[in-house]
């Protein structure tokens, strides 16, 4: 199971970097989301992945049994979905304002806040 | 007193909500500034009391470390905090006139408030993911204040720092996932334990990507270039603040973690440091040498400064670290300062680019000499706080007979004489193209005096850090000795049995990601 994330991962992150190369910036943002879930998973990997054994603890019992996941991570990558969302949200607008306000997605024709070099 | 801890956290964000219900009263900056006061105090009365106590620590919600977030104050995290205290009343008496009623509304000040708070967590907090937290905490307010206005050059900026910072949040979110995956906690007192157990070799790859994270977020060489592109077009006071404090959040979180977690393999991981600094140091420098805008050449700046602290956390001797703590307190407050100097030039001379303005030396001589203060003390002028950070960091790094490295510092200090005497020339002293003889008479009363005093206020500090010195130098050195001997932060988060490695993290069972 372990090995399947970890190839899932690894793929996400190899098209997140594919779409990350290109000149456009949506393309861009793409990528990063598709590189902040595959962060996600790997947190949620880290954790462990053990189907058919719920982290419980038994009644009387102060620990859960052995071989369960640790369930931490989970509410790590929670917080970390909820917090990626408002910063991809935020990024999708600014994008979107920006497409508006300089007429372009490519990243090579923004040079208004770094102008070419007079002469 | 625990309370002394979550506190400067509190007042920025009980600020930041009372700053948002009355941002369309013009009265309500007042707010702000008040907010910004009280945390600057709260950090003091820290301050007093981790110089008094020792490290202060204190379990949020009564969780025990290691299970629980913890709050930990050492002094180099207290002295952070009241920095960030000063730099954030500096600029919020400077907002007062030159953010204007549109910016008020947009809730400028709710998100100024904001980012100290996230600022201020980052530097208290003794958990890894909560670093985390703070950082996005920090960082999407600071989205926030560089899109405000809405100006298109602020939206071309924009896309660049959102998009390049929103990767090192990806990589330091992925090198959290993997330390606690294999090392099963996320405080920073147990981690320095636990990596103990760790396969060295994993290790260092897993420190890599924590430096690349926050070498982002830190601007040093080669993942600067988010900076210089975007920290030139907010509005003064956000330029200001962010000269002063974002970068230095990063440089704090990695010698945080490259002194408390990541010294395993210091051979290899502060090596890279070494050069990555000597690199930020030279690049940065010469960046500005090339610039003619005078934010843009003080952005550089940055970048260049940025790379004598990384020096100093790279040599791990103590006077380097002592060094790097030193220069970090009087970065932040020259770099702020010369921010909020560009604003006024900005104000009465029409610009900020040096080609276009002038005459400021003749017409408003205060503010060249405010300008001078902190420019001299950036470049390392002997009675100023600048002369002492370079000094003792060029002396470690002769100590350990580092003559390369040493050589490159003292010639990066020349070279950024070069660019503030280009500054000056263009900007204070040559004659305004225009003809206009800018004058700080021309400001309305209440504007000048908002913005003269933060001005005046920071390049006193910068005198006296420069005349007296050694209380400063020696709070650095307590400082520096916590980081290089991290026993009392253990034993203040994790009790005294702390040396005793509690197996597995108790209830957790291990899972390794192999």
């Amino acid at each position: 199971m372990e090995t399947f994330v970890a190839i899932m991962v690894g793929a996400l992150v190899a098209a997140a970097v594919y779409l990350m190369l290109a000149r456009n910036v949506l393309r861009f943002l793409f990528g990063l989301i598709l590189l902040s879930n595959g962060a996600n998973l790997l947190i949620f990997a880290s954790g462990g992945l053990t189907p058919e054994a719920p982290p419980l603890i038994a009644y009387g019992a102060e620990v859960p049994p052995d071989g369960v996941a640790n369930a931490l991570p989970q509410a790590l990558v929670l917080t970390a979905i909820v917090i990626g969302f408002g910063l991809f949200a935020f990024a999708l607008v600014l994008v979107y304002r920006a497409y508006q306000n300089l007429g372009t997605l490519n990243s090579d024709e923004m040079r208004l806040a770094e102008p070419e070099a007079p002469k | 007193m625990t309370w002394l801890l979550p506190l400067p956290i509190i007042i920025p964000f009980a600020t930041a909500v009372f700053a948002f219900l009355f941002r369309n009263d013009r009265q309500g900056r007042w707010i702000s500034v008040l907010g910004s006061a009280l945390t600057l105090l709260a950090g003091v009365f820290l301050l007093i009391e981790v110089l008094e106590g020792g490290v202060q620590a204190a379990q949020m919600g009564e969780w025990p470390a290691p299970f629980g977030i913890t709050l930990v104050a050492d002094t180099l995290s207290a002295v952070m905090v009241v920095i960030t205290g000063i730099t954030a009343l500096a600029v919020s008496v400077y907002a007062l006139s030159d953010i204007d009623a549109r910016m008020e509304e947009l809730g400028y000040h709710a998100l100024f408030q904001v980012l100290i708070a996230g600022v201020v967590g980052a530097f208290l907090t003794g958990d890894l993911f909560n670093l985390y937290v703070w950082f996005e905490v920090m960082l999407i307010s600071s989205f926030g204040l560089l899109v405000l206005g809405g100006k298109r050059v602020q939206l071309d900026a924009g896309i660049k720092y959102v998009t390049l910072n929103l990767i090192s949040t990806v990589l330091f979110l992925s090198g959290i996932g993997l330390l606690y995956g294999t090392t099963g906690t996320l405080n920073l007192a147990d981690l320095h334990y636990r990596v103990q157990e760790v396969d060295p070799g994993l290790m260092t790859v897993i420190a890599i990507m924590f430096m690349v994270g926050f070498g982002v977020k830190a601007a040093v060489f080669p993942l600067f270039f988010w900076l210089p592109a975007a920290y030139h077009t907010p509005a003064f006071a956000v330029s200001a603040v962010f000269a002063g404090l974002l970068t230095k959040v990063g440089v704090y979180a990695m010698m945080r973690m490259f002194t408390l977690v990541f010294t395993q393999d210091i051979a290899f991981t502060h090596t890279v440091l070494l050069w990555v600094a000597a690199l930020t140091m030279v690049t940065g420098v010469l960046g500005a040498a090339a610039q003619t805008d005078f934010r843009r050449i003080l952005s550089f700046h940055i970048v260049s400064q940025i790379g004598y602290m990384v020096l100093g956390l790279a040599l791990m001797t103590p006077l380097a670290v002592m060094g790097a703590v030193f220069y970090l307190v009087h970065h932040i407050i020259v770099k702020a300062n010369l921010f909020l100097v560009s604003g006024v030039a900005n104000r009465i001379a029409g610009g900020t680019e040096i080609d276009r303005i002038g005459g400021l030396y003749k017409g408003a001589p205060l503010l060249a000499f405010l300008f001078l203060v902190p420019a001299f003390s950036l470049a390392g002028f002997p009675p100023l706080s600048g002369f002492w950070a370079k000094y003792v960091l060029v002396k470690a790094s002769l100590d350990i007979e580092l003559w390369v490295v040493a050589g490159i510092a003292l010639a990066v200090g020349l070279m950024t004489i070069y660019s503030m005497t280009k500054i000056w020339n263009r900007a204070f002293w040559k004659p305004h193209p225009g003809g206009l003889v800018p004058r700080l008479s021309d400001l309305p009363y209440g504007d000048r005096v908002s913005l003269i005093l933060p001005i005046a206020f920071l390049a006193v500090l910068t005198v006296i850090i420069g005349l007296f010195p050694e209380p400063f130098v020696r709070v650095a050195e307590r400082a520096a000795a916590e980081l290089l001997d991290p026993s009392a932060y253990l034993t203040a988060v994790l009790g005294s049995e702390a040396t005793v490695p509690s197996a597995g993290v108790g209830t957790e069972t291990e899972v390794p990601t192999e």
